[in-house]
């Protein structure tokens, strides 16, 4: 069985303890968190265990590169803990159980990953994909299976990763283009963690998109717009991805607010939270961020993953802010049309 | 018999009378799996008076009629068993009016649930009715006539419940008008305060006149229609679901659905909450209510609300459900067929696990359908199994398979719903024998000759 | 054409493919003309099933039953089960068997035996088939387009006055294009969709030869019945041209100014054909043409588009014409939805639609009220040079 690496002398040795002590669920000072924290590492019951709405956060506040947040994963379901009800969670694993039903398009050494989402291979339309698109996979035969984290079961991503990773190897993929930013954190920061052995290169799509739309820089018409961003939770697995985010609204002609819920203090889009937690926690999270984006001033809210986009597009839209996939807001600029849109 | 043919030409034209194969073949059938049997004469008349003329010409020649709308009942009831006139209604389908301020509608004999659907969105857009999730085709008198339920049964009962009034052929010819409208230009109430003699129309199968009009309840359309769908893995808790969703009042509908395809849907119970409001707070308002209700399943981890994504929402919105007829599909093969007997909400554990038990024996593919019937008074358990019809012993299979359902059913102390001849027979034997005789008196009193759609509901 | 016997089991007579999508109306022209079962898809379907299993004989009225479909597609549109796609290629499948068996209405074996001996449905001379074109260019290679006519738009009084004021607009755009005048044959789009599938094959392969000969590049066609066949199935017969229905290339005549319009006052409602709508989905550029005409009143039947509703046409019932008779024949059910939105033109793109609106309008004693026009015919009469 994989196991986590973690060091357990490193947080022996941390004062401030960020992992719990920056935790936007938990209220606990510096010596509350490391009392916690080591409870949490022996094995002994603590409240962070239920507080925890498996936001993803504590791994990026961590500066040690330790694994907080695998680490709360590990305990809770050591502990036969449920973070969502046991039947959303049966659903979830059922939904993406691989069944040997291979979607290919024509696959070559450099391959599009749309992982087990429709609506990527809706938004890689274009000229920006026009070389790349032949070659993509999609369906559950690929698909990351970093999302059971929320559900407190990594022994599924444990089990089915690996078989994944064999998956794309054996259509001959040397380089992986991760259009959901969470595979790129599975195969980037979760394998890693696990042991597990990558044995293909990975590309985030942001780096994918900026340098097409370098080759592109002639047709782009500046959009000119404030925009803010929605900071996904697999962003906070591999946060060296960000600085392509403002590479590409530098190149397209887009202005970033600055808002209180953006970069480590991002919030997180709410619907795992509803599962989670219930629907007042959710609610309380959206409207915080969504009046944040207004008061800001954003015309647009720029969205990394899809599922943030289909949790908040409609709430967005009712509020007066144009919610927009990234790769789409690049086609914007290009003057192709979105293929995604609220309605 | 020609002369017949000839006599039937006279009432409606020759357009609208066959005696020819082709006719007889197919109205001989239904989607579901009782044997065909054919009729002699497939009639499609326009009027009442055309109806009437039919039904004096059969009662008088002792030739069976057998009234049919879309023919969805799935259970036979449209099949003519001893042969005869097959009379599709579904030219009389006139939407006669609309009182917006007393909210009814009266519909001939033969409007079907779609049409009257549009012409309310178009002409009435603040009213609705409870509309079935039957394919849109289906009749709207039928669907009273088998004692339907619809999108509105939650909160107001079977749709046999919502009829304000009737017009009947009856089997020796007589024109009856039922309710408010025998004495008064208004359809607003099927009896009360007078004797309700609906009774002997609904719920007959067609076995005791054809009804030509009749006057249907409407109720306020909201603007706004949500939904959300609760899972839970333990059926147990089901029946105690329920009793909490309906205590609230704020739902429009609650249907329960289990089938073990696609995979996502295995081992659990989904119960699909319609909501809708004039307004976004009023929305959430009852949303509130309802997720308050459940919180303790959220609690104990024994149930949740599942995420319903913005694309997947117009599959439950949608009225009627394309879902359902696509079940037919799942085999590939044009059918399903369904026993949807009347049971307690308490009865639903123990109804979900024979439903799986006899996929098990009999390897078939299945899928509970469930409507709440009322405050949880009581619910329709669709016991569905879907089969290719090229596929004869998965045919023989099913019908094994319903008909174990059907003496499950009775023994759980529930009712047939649409029953076949066969369940009607079941429930005959256990009825109350001094309640069995007067039903018998009443089919023999209206229909001395035993015209109307014979062998349905025959006592002794 | 086997698969078809494996599938048609499939259909659950549900009846969805009776409708329009809101439910507003009976959609299948056929069911609501004659109204039994039978005569909707689902009968046609289940009679075929039972027909080749050998349960009920062949006769004249279940080969009518069959014929009476106008292969118009709402039925596709509506089922919502899996195989709707494939419906009306059962259905064609189904035909070719009877046809293979020579077990075929007589109206469609006089369609077929008019094909054959006359290369068009009418049983006019083939040296006739242009004498409609006075003076119109012959084609010759070099020539941007093909102007491929048909038979209807070859033969028919009113057919023809389309034909003509759609090469008077293009010879007024300055297009090069020319037609083949009496050397044209039938497109064999009815053929096809009639089930008599070797016959269809000989016209495909002859016209692609002979297009191929003139290095044809580019078909423009009257018909959406043509454009339809040439554009989808004949590929499969080596051709390998452009083929495009009038109304696009006028459209981007239009766009492109070269042809100039100008004030026209007139309540227009627009018939969508099927072999434009629902088979190739172009829905938008005929109806942006007639809102180009400064002064046209655009107004909507209540069916359109997805949802309109047939002509009664289709597979050659413009000449069979399997579904008329009686206020319900689809041809007269559709005038008075035309009536109905208050216009005063009907306006068409279609030859077929063209010939049975005309005899609806005057069954309906519509003639005063409501004028079929093509809409070459519109955009004729609004160019901004007269
Ligand atoms: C996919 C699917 C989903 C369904 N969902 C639902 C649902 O949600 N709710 C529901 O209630 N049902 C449902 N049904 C069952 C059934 O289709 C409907 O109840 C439908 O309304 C029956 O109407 P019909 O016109 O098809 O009736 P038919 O089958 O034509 O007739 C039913 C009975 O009524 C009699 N009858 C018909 N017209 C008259 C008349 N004018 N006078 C006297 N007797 C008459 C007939 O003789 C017969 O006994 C469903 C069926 C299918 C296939
Ligand atoms: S996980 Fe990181 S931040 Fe938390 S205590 Fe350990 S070293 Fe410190
Ligand atoms: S995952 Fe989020 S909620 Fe959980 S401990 Fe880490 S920061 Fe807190
Ligand atoms: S063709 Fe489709 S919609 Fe029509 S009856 Fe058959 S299955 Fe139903
Ligand atoms: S193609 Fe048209 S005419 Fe033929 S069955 Fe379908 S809807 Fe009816």
């Amino acid at each position: 069985m994989l196991a986590l690496e973690f060091d357990e002398t490193k947080c022996a040795n941390c004062k401030a303890v960020s992992c719990l002590v920056k935790c936007q669920y938990m209220d606990l000072d510096k010596d509350e968190a490391k009392i916690e924290w080591q409870k949490v590492i022996k094995s002994e019951d603590s409240p962070v265990l239920d507080a925890c709405t498996t936001c993803y956060a504590c791994e990026e506040y961590c500066p040690f590169g330790n694994h907080p947040f695998y680490l709360i994963v590990e305990r809770q379901e050591e502990r036969g803990m449920f973070t969502a009800p046991r039947p959303i969670t049966k659903q979830w694993i059922n939904m993406c159980e691989p069944a040997g039903k291979f979607r290919l398009g024509k696959v070559k050494e450099q391959a599009l990953s749309f992982c087990f989402i429709p609506a990527l291979r809706s938004l890689a339309r274009g000229r920006l994909f026009e070389s790349a698109l032949p070659s993509w996979i999609l369906g559950a035969e690929f698909f990351c299976n970093v999302v059971y984290l929320h559900f407190a079961k990594t022994s599924v991503i444990k089990d089915r990763l690996p078989k994944i990773t064999e998956n794309i190897e054996k259509q001959g993929i040397k380089e992986l283009i991760c259009l959901h930013d969470e595979c790129y954190g599975s195969f980037n920061s979760l394998a890693p963690a696990y042991g597990i052995k990558v044995p293909f290169k990975t590309t985030h799509y942001f780096e994918y998109l900026y340098n097409k739309l370098k080759e592109h820089k002639d047709a782009i018409k500046p959009l000119n717009v404030e925009v803010a961003y929605q900071r996904n939770c697999s962003a906070r697995l591999v946060p060296e991805t960000d600085h392509f985010v403002d590479d590409i609204f530098g190149l397209i002609g887009v202005d970033r607010v600055e808002r209180e819920y953006d970069g480590e203090n991002a919030l997180c889009c709410g619907e795992i939270i509803r599962m989670v937690k219930g629907y007042k926690l959710a609610d309380d999270v959206q409207k915080r961020n969504i009046d944040d984006i207004v008061n800001a001033g954003a015309e647009y809210c720029v969205f990394n993953c899809p599922f943030c986009y289909m949790a908040l597009a409609e709430k967005m839209a009712k509020r007066g802010i144009k919610p927009i996939h990234i790769i789409d807001l690049c086609k914007l600029a290009i003057g192709e049309k979105p293929a995604l849109e609220v309605g | 018999m020609s002369d017949m043919y000839e006599a039937l030409v006279k009432i409606v034209g020759k357009n609208y009378v066959s005696n020819q194969k082709e006719e007889r073949y197919f109205y001989g059938r239904d989607p579901g799996l009782m044997s065909p049997h054919e009729p002699d004469y497939v009639v499609m008349p326009r009027t009442t008076e055309e109806v009437q003329k039919i039904v004096k010409l059969a009662n008088k020649e002792k030739i069976p009629v057998v009234p049919k709308g879309g023919g969805l009942a799935l259970t036979g009831l449209v099949i003519p068993l001893k042969g005869g006139i097959v009379m599709d209604m579904k030219r009389i389908d006139k939407i006669l009016e609309v009182n917006e301020r007393a909210r009814y509608v009266i519909v001939e004999g033969g409007t079907t649930e779609g049409g009257l659907k549009s012409y309310l969105e178009k002409h009435h857009p603040s009213l609705r009715h409870s509309i079935p999730d039957a394919p849109p085709i289906a009749t709207v008198v039928a669907n009273a006539v088998i004692h339907g339920q619809g999108r509105l049964t939650q909160q107001y009962g079977f749709n046999s419940d919502m009829v304000t009034g009737l017009e009947v052929v009856l089997p020796t010819g007589e024109i009856c008008r039922i309710g408010s409208c025998s004495i008064s230009k208004y359809w607003f109430s099927r009896g009360a305060p007078m004797p309700d003699l609906s009774g002997l129309f609904l719920g007959w199968l067609g076995t005791t006149g054809v009804i030509t009009k009749m006057g249907l309840k409407l109720y306020p359309r909201k603007k706004i229609r949500d939904v959300e769908v609760f899972v839970t893995d333990k059926e147990d808790l089901v029946p105690d679901i329920l009793f909490k969703l309906t205590h609230t009042e704020m739902v429009e509908d609650i249907n329960i659905w289990c089938q073990p395809h696609p995979p996502m849907f295995r081992e659990n119970h989904h119960v699909t909450i319609l909501i809708t409001g004039d307004s976004e707070e009023e929305l959430q308002f009852k949303k509130k209510m309802i997720w308050d209700a459940l919180q303790e399943y959220i609690d104990s981890k024994d149930g949740g609300f599942m995420w319903v994504m913005p694309d997947a929402k117009p599959t439950f919105l949608e009225m009627p459900l394309e879902s359902l007829s696509k079940f037919a599909d799942v085999r590939k093969g044009g059918g399903f067929e369904y026993s949807g007997p009347i049971v307690l909400a308490e009865d639903y554990p123990e109804c979900s696990r024979k439903l799986a038990e006899l996929a098990v024996k009999y390897k078939l593919t299945y899928s509970g359908m469930v409507r709440v019937i009322g405050r949880s008074h009581c619910i329709m358990f669709g016991f569905a199994y879907t089969f290719n019809r090229a596929d004869l012993d998965e045919m023989d299979r099913v019908r094994k398979a319903l008909h174990e359902v059907a003496e499950f059913a009775l023994e759980q102390g529930g009712t047939h719903w649409k029953p076949t001849v066969d369940e009607q027979k079941m429930m005959m034997e256990r009825m109350d024998p001094d309640t069995l005789k007067l039903m018998g008196k009443i089919k023999g009193l209206l229909d001395p000759n035993g015209i109307m759609n014979p062998r349905n509901w025959e006592v002794g | 054409m086997e698969k078809y016997a494996e599938q048609i089991h499939r259909c659950f007579r549900c009846g969805w493919c009776k409708f329009t999508s809101d439910y507003l109306d009976l959609n299948c022209p056929s069911y609501k003309r004659f109204r039994f079962d039978t005569f909707s898809t689902s009968g046609r379907l289940w009679l075929t099933y039972a027909w080749l299993r050998g349960e009920l004989e062949w006769s004249e009225h279940l080969a009518e039953i069959l014929y009476s479909c106008t292969t118009c597609k709402n039925c596709v549109e509506q089922c919502p089960m899996g195989f709707a796609d494939d419906i009306v290629d059962w259905i064609v499948g189904a035909r070719s068997d009877m046809v293979e068996k020579g077990k075929i209405p007589p109206r469609v074996a006089h369609f077929f035996e008019a094909i054959h001996g006359y290369g068009n449905p009418l049983k006019l001379l083939r040296s006739d088939r242009g004498a409609w074109a006075n003076g119109t260019k012959r084609y010759e290679p070099g020539d941007e387009y093909l102007f491929y006519v048909g038979c209807l738009g070859s033969y028919d009084e009113n057919a023809q006055k389309m034909a003509m004021s759609l090469a008077e607009l293009l010879n007024e755009a300055g297009v090069s294009f020319g037609i083949l005048g009496s050397e044209e044959n039938c497109c064999g789009n009815e053929v096809y969709m009639l089930g008599e599938i070797g016959l269809f094959q000989v016209l495909a392969e002859t016209n692609s030869q002979k297009f191929k000969e003139l290095s044809v590049k580019k078909i423009v066609t009257l018909s959406p019945h043509a454009y339809n066949t040439m554009k989808n199935t004949y590929p499969g017969f080596g051709a390998n041209f452009e083929v495009y229905h009038y109304t696009q290339l006028l459209y981007d005549l239009i766009k492109k100014k070269k042809v100039k319009l100008s004030q026209n006052k007139a309540k227009v409602t627009y018939q969508d054909p099927c072999f434009l709508g629902r088979y190739n989905k172009i829905y938008d550029e005929p109806r942006r043409i007639l809102q180009s005409i400064p002064g046209i009143e655009l107004v909507e039947m209540e069916r359109n588009r997805e949802d309109s509703f047939c002509c009664g046409g289709g597979s050659g019932n413009f000449i069979m014409d399997l579904l008329a008779g009686g206020e319900d024949s689809p041809s007269r059910v559709r005038v008075r939805d035309a009536y109905e939105t208050g216009a005063d033109t009907l306006a068409v793109a279609c030859p077929s639609c063209m010939t049975m609106f005309v005899d609806a309008i005057k069954a309906e004693n519509l003639d005063a009220k409501l004028t079929v026009r093509d809409i070459s015919q519109i955009v004729k009469e609004s160019l901004a040079s007269r």
